[in-house]
């Protein structure tokens, strides 16, 4: 395994485009790092971005926007009030992701391109709309997160193609969003059924609504259904029924030693409920 | 002894709770473990494991890994001894495969190379040719007519004809006539229960280093419940004398059972012996799950009969247990256990052992014991709610007291189980309301407790300090209990004893730290030990004065005469004694060796509040209380963490923990992502009542109290779910899936 | 294989290795400097025996690759107590017989000691989920808890004291 600390994009890209064999890129190293001490994978190119420029930034842009740099830990999110507050779901959702130790450590980025369809930021970013910036052979270009993950372990990205960061729309006002998973402990397992919901409305009225799910198909799920159910509606009790039916609908899950088909779509229909009150209360919240 | 010899009040230092003599260690990062012995020269060792569960090892190709970089040496199952039977060749054949890989994980060769990574590298390129055959992993299935055999002729003579040769042993006992109690019963419940495998969890890998040259002498440093028991069995299985292979225990990283044989340790001796080098072996995690030892699973059945005033007419229980692929489950222990809370007079009993490709099973906390309470007290509770009764009372009407037959054969000496669930009913937590979604479960638990051989070793310094040398490693704080009792009996400060476990060419043979025997016996052979050491002193202080030494007694550290007929001397302190102790008769030592046989039994009852979320199944504990007797608590802030330890390994035994086999027959979890064992955010404080009814076996009257502790939680837990959730659980774990389906079809049914 | 040298501070201390790249930082600490207090119990980020500090940051030592650690500050076990002053939570944890076996005990030192620097005033249910990934097998986390909160309360008070 070669081992490689470049300082620009530019030639990480490079590297990664001229490696022959396994090449990963390395940023908190939480999953590279188990895969390669369980001997899952073992790369020939280990590509360590975080010595390039900016990597470790959360910025907020002119248009209200952020762009968060591929090193950028959980615990750095966690602690940017600002970006907390802006979007309460994606930062709570990464800070799901493993212990105190793996915060430390963790990237919103890393936990995309790891490529699990049971990553708890990704449908957090799906619902929040948010897109990632690719630098490669073919130039910069940007792109939505929801088509990153392409099956279980892989990703879109192309050879030679990293992403250079991560970008959230600016919060528009009376928006909210959220994140919930299940577990069967309280911390420290991978989720069995992740949502995220990000929703904005008007009068008490829900205007616009994104409900993701996570871990119950093999890749993160969109589900238009879902937002279409509580759409136009106060989140009472019949669009939040229409909603949770909607989700176990779009569940496309398997049975595993984390939970069981039946358990999963079950559990879809729970987690949009719960996690789409919280969204509401934020957004509700955020307009007064 | 009788009661009347055993000291229960007017103790010094017995009943505090100072701090730990290797507390700094600890806290400092000091301490060695198991991993953190290195040796000049020394290679290290890695394992190459069978990906299949049942396969015949055609060939073995070590070619290309003995050409590798940095490889030294390299051992299959040919460079062990050949000459075993019994459990020697069962620990042998779990240690290396023979002609057959009889599970997912099972060592079937090994390489000793110059660092981990080329170890690691070169155990990837050892060629293993296998033919896979047919597995089966369920205790049930494994029974079943048409199963796979696992090795025939594997059963001994216990096993009644007509029973599939994986059933390799079996176990009855009990007395009176059930069939006539459950005539005259009120009502009869019987219910089938299954419990999966649960691993020991213990945070330290095993880890070993060992040495052995060409002189036949060996050198091993290794994690271990038993150091004599290492120097045993690893001599037997390299064919050398015992008294040659000097074990050395490390401080030791959690064992529950588990570390109370081996499994790398004879790996590394063979690969030192080849090398002539030093070999450390450090197994992963994921080694320690698929290959040392889980718990057995079980299948069970439970039929209870009980009068409407509460009065238990007749009990019945089979218990089938799977101890992976070799006779080893501890199925008589599950009998034996299940029903020795209760004061029956119609009970009966029968265990089968069973073998199926998974690992060997190895003790964990109470082997046995904790399966049959989910089931016997799942009946119970069942019992007291279809005939409207206090789960308390119900039990204390039925419990065992002294003098009682016990369901297992022996009569009762003075036991406290009564005592427990008088102290659970006046505790109040058993009071307390319930929030809605809620429910309380109570149980009671037993276990035996044991002595085993024990030697102790007492040497007092020449500034009358004193160094005790024990052979038991030291897992919950047993050195700071030695030390106190010694303090008692020797009448000097805590402070001034230093207690330390000796390697095995220090002492007379020391029985494994298991069966909480550790307080009890090493604790009996250390007064003992420190009486025979007194016995000197007075010797000493009886020649100086003159006198005849029955005609001194020993009071607060001092000498002096035993009364105004032996003379008219200052008391003579220890310190004084001891710096002529030269002059006197040489060196003063007292010691004890001796393999007691009156450990207390134990009993505990534990109350738990559960909360279960309608919509997803999920358990939170929200409340725990566990009440024990011990005897007496020697350390009683010990003895709380070993009650509060008990509880909290029942939790995840009763909740989340799990073996998980695919239909592959390979382990899925083997990693604590997906063995989930409790995390602090699942736990709440466990509350403690320590009780005390002084075991007539013990000097102080100490009774075991490391095992017990686990018995009744997983039984609590689902009464307490059952009730929560509207509905019988009947199978561990409870995880939230089954949990979710089991309201579901109750909804439906 | 060809190795890479490191320069890097440990405890305060400079320290130089050379290391394969896919040795861990724990691999290091332990194989390479011999401080062996982190401890290996998993090698996956579950369990928290090798907790180090890097840069200030809680962090698992076997998730940290021995050559990420150049020009980084690491802080380890070794490195709580001053000299044979033991740290306030050392104490507290041999007096409120927080340990056992003592294997999770160094990591969940450093863990807490993060904690109480980073929030000198936790709640319970704030050092559950704080020591989370610390994983421990005998205790039950009772004693730990009721250490790491009793010395919480020992420290404000000593900062109130100092002011």
């Amino acid at each position: 395994m070669h081992y490689h600390t470049p300082a620009s994009f530019d030639e990480a890209a490079a590297l990664a485009a001229s490696a022959t064999g396994i090449t990963r890129f390395l940023a908190g190293g939480t999953d590279v790092l188990v895969q390669l001490r369980a001997d899952i994978v073992t790369p020939d190119t280990l590509i360590d971005i975080k010595h390039i420029a900016g990597v470790h930034d959360i910025i907020q842009m002119p248009n209200g926007g952020w762009q968060i740099g591929i090193a950028v830990t959980g615990a750095e999110m966690t602690e940017h009030p600002a970006l907390a507050a802006a979007w309460p779901g994606v930062v709570e959702a990464m800070d799901l992701v493993g212990s105190t130790q793996i915060q430390g450590r963790a990237t919103l980025t890393g936990n995309l391109c790891n490529g699990s369809p049971a990553a708890d930021s990704v449908p957090a970013m799906v619902a929040a709309d948010a897109s990632v910036s690719v630098c490669g052979p073919k130039g910069a270009h940007k792109v939505a997160v929801l088509d990153i993950p392409t099956a279980p372990g892989r990703t879109s990205l192309a050879k030679g193609e990293m992403v250079t960061a991560i970008n959230l729309p600016a919060r528009e006002p009376g928006g909210g969003d959220a994140y919930l998973r299940f577990i069967p402990r309280t911390e420290m397992d991978i989720a069995v059924v992740g949502c995220g919901v990000n929703l904005r409305v008007d009068g008490g009225k829900i205007t616009h609504a994104r409900v993701s799910l996570g871990a119950v198909a093999p890749t993160v799920l969109l589900v238009g259904e879902a937002a279409d159910a509580i759409i136009g509606s106060t989140l009472d009790d019949a669009a939040l029924d229409r909603l949770a039916a909607a989700a176990s609908a779009a569940c496309n899950p398997i049975d595993d030693k984390r939970g069981t088909i039946e358990f999963r779509i079950h559990v879809a229909g729970v987690l949009a409920r719960r996690t789409a009150k919280i969204a509401y209360d934020r957004a509700i919240a955020a307009g007064e | 002894m009788s009661l009347d010899d055993v000291k229960t009040s007017g103790f010094k230092y017995v009943g505090t709770s100072p701090d730990r003599p290797d507390g700094v260690d600890k806290v400092t990062g000091r301490a060695k473990f198991g991993a953190d012995a290195y040796a000049a020269g020394m290679l290290h060792g890695a394992i190459v494991r069978s990906p299949h569960a049942h396969a015949r090892i055609i060939s073995i190709d070590t070619t290309k890994a003995a050409a590798a970089e940095g490889v030294k040496a390299i051992v299959t199952r040919a460079d062990f001894h050949t000459d075993l039977s019994g459990e020697n060749w069962n620990i042998m054949e779990n240690v290396m495969a023979g002609d057959t890989a009889l599970y997912d994980g099972h060592a079937v060769a090994a390489i000793a190379a110059t660092s981990v990574l080329a170890a690691r590298d070169a155990a990837k390129l050892v060629e293993v040719t296998y033919e896979i055959l047919p597995h089966v992993t369920d205790v049930d299935e494994a029974m079943a007519q048409g199963a796979p055999i696992i090795r025939a002729g594997a059963a001994d003579n216990s096993v009644p004809d007509g029973l599939h040769p994986n059933v390799v042993r079996y176990h009855e006992s009990g007395h009176g006539d059930v069939d006539a109690g459950f005539a005259e019963a009120d009502l009869v419940i019987e219910d089938h229960f299954r419990t999966e495998a649960t691993h020991q969890g213990y945070i330290e890998p095993h880890a070993c280093l060992g040495t052995l040259g060409g002189d036949g002498k060996g050198e091993m440093w290794c994690t271990t419940q038993g150091h004599w028991n290492v120097q045993k069995i690893c001599s037997a299985l390299l064919g050398m004398e015992t008294s040659q292979l000097r074990v050395t225990a490390s401080e030791i990283g959690g064992g529950f059972g588990g570390k109370t044989t081996v499994f790398i340790e004879p790996v590394a001796l063979a690969l030192s012996r080849i090398a002539n080098r030093p070999v450390k072996i450090v197994m992963s995690r994921s080694e320690v799950f698929r290959a040392s030892g889980p718990t057995s699973s079980t299948s069970m059945d439970v039929k209870i009969g009980m009068k409407k005033d509460g009065t238990i007419t007749a009990a019945k229980g089979v218990f089938r247990l799977q101890g992976g692929a070799f006779p080893s489950a501890p199925m008589e222990f599950t009998a034996m256990c299940a029903f020795a809370p209760y004061n029956l007079s119609n009970v009966k009993q029968i265990g089968y052992d069973v073998m199926a490709n998974r690992p060997k099973q190895a003790a964990y906390r109470a082997p046995g014991s904790p399966m049959a309470a989910f089931a016997v007290e799942s009946v119970i509770d069942e019992l007291c709610k279809e005939l409207g009764l206090d789960p308390i009372d119900t039990r204390l009407k039925n419990a065992s007291h002294e003098g009682t037959k016990a369901s297992y054969g022996p009569t009762f000496q003075r036991i406290g189980l009564v005592e427990t669930l008088e102290a659970a009913k006046a505790h109040p937590h058993y009071s307390a309301p319930l929030k809605p979604g809620q429910g309380r479960g109570i149980s009671c638990g037993f276990w035996f407790n044991f002595g085993g051989e024990t030697s102790v070793s007492l040497a007092l310094s020449m500034d009358g300090s004193a160094q005790i040398v024990v052979g038991t490693p030291d897992i919950g704080g047993s050195r700071a209990s030695m030390a106190l009792m010694a303090a008692e009996e020797l009448g000097i400060p805590y402070e001034n004893i230093r207690c330390t476990i000796a390697d095995t060419a220090s002492l007379g043979y020391n029985e494994v730290s298991h069966g909480s025997r550790v307080t009890y016996a090493s604790g009996l052979a250390t007064i003992k030990a420190a009486r025979d050491a007194v016995k000197k002193l007075c010797g000493r202080a009886a020649a100086k004065w003159g006198i005849d030494p029955e005609a001194v007694d020993w009071v607060d550290g001092c000498a002096v005469p035993s009364g105004p007929n032996a003379g008219d001397f200052d008391p003579m302190p220890i310190a004084e004694i001891c710096k002529r102790m030269g002059s006197t008769g040489g060196p003063i030592v007292g010691h004890f060796e001796a393999s007691p046989e009156g450990a207390g039994v134990s009993f505990a009852t534990h109350i738990v509040d559960a909360e279960v979320d309608p919509e997803t199944g999920k358990t939170s504990i929200v409340r725990y209380t566990v009440v024990q007797d011990a005897g007496k608590a020697i350390h009683p802030a010990y003895v709380e963490g070993q009650y509060q330890g008990g509880a909290a390994q029942g939790i995840g035994w009763a909740l989340n923990e799990e073996y998980i086999y695919g239909k592959d027959g390979r382990l899925q979890n083997d990693v604590f992502l997906d063995y989930r064992i409790p995390v602090a955010s699942d736990l709440p404080m466990i509350d403690t009542v320590i009780v005390e009814v002084p075991n007539p076996g013990h000097p102080y009257g100490v009774r075991g109290v490391g095992e017990t502790s686990i018995v009744p939680p997983m039984a609590a837990i689902a009464n307490a779910v059952s009730q929560a959730a509207g509905v019988r659980m009947t199978e561990l774990p409870m995880s939230p899936p089954r949990v979710l389906k089991a309201m579901d079809d109750a909804k439906g049914g | 294989m060809s190795k890479i040298h490191v320069t890097t501070s440990v405890n305060g201390d400079a320290v130089e290795f050379l290391c394969d790249p896919r040795e861990t930082l724990l691999d290091v600490l332990r194989d390479r400097l011999h401080l062996t207090g982190a401890k290996e119990g998993c090698g996956t980020g579950d369990c928290g025996a090798c907790s180090v500090t890097l840069d200030g940051r809680l962090v698992c030592s076997c998730l940290v690759l021995g050559a990420e650690a150049e020009g980084h500050e690491i802080g380890t076990i070794e490195g709580i107590a001053n000299g044979e002053e033991l740290h306030p939570l050392q104490q507290k944890f041999i007096e409120h017989a927080a340990l056992q076996c003592g294997i999770c005990t160094p990591g969940i030192l450093v863990a807490t000691k993060a904690l109480l620097e980073k929030n000198p005033d936790p709640t319970e249910t704030e050092v559950r989920y704080w020591l989370a990934g610390n994983l421990c097998r005998c205790t039950g986390y009772d004693k730990i808890i009721r250490a790491v909160m009793d010395t919480a309360a020992d420290l404000r008070s000593d900062m109130k004291e100092a002011t």
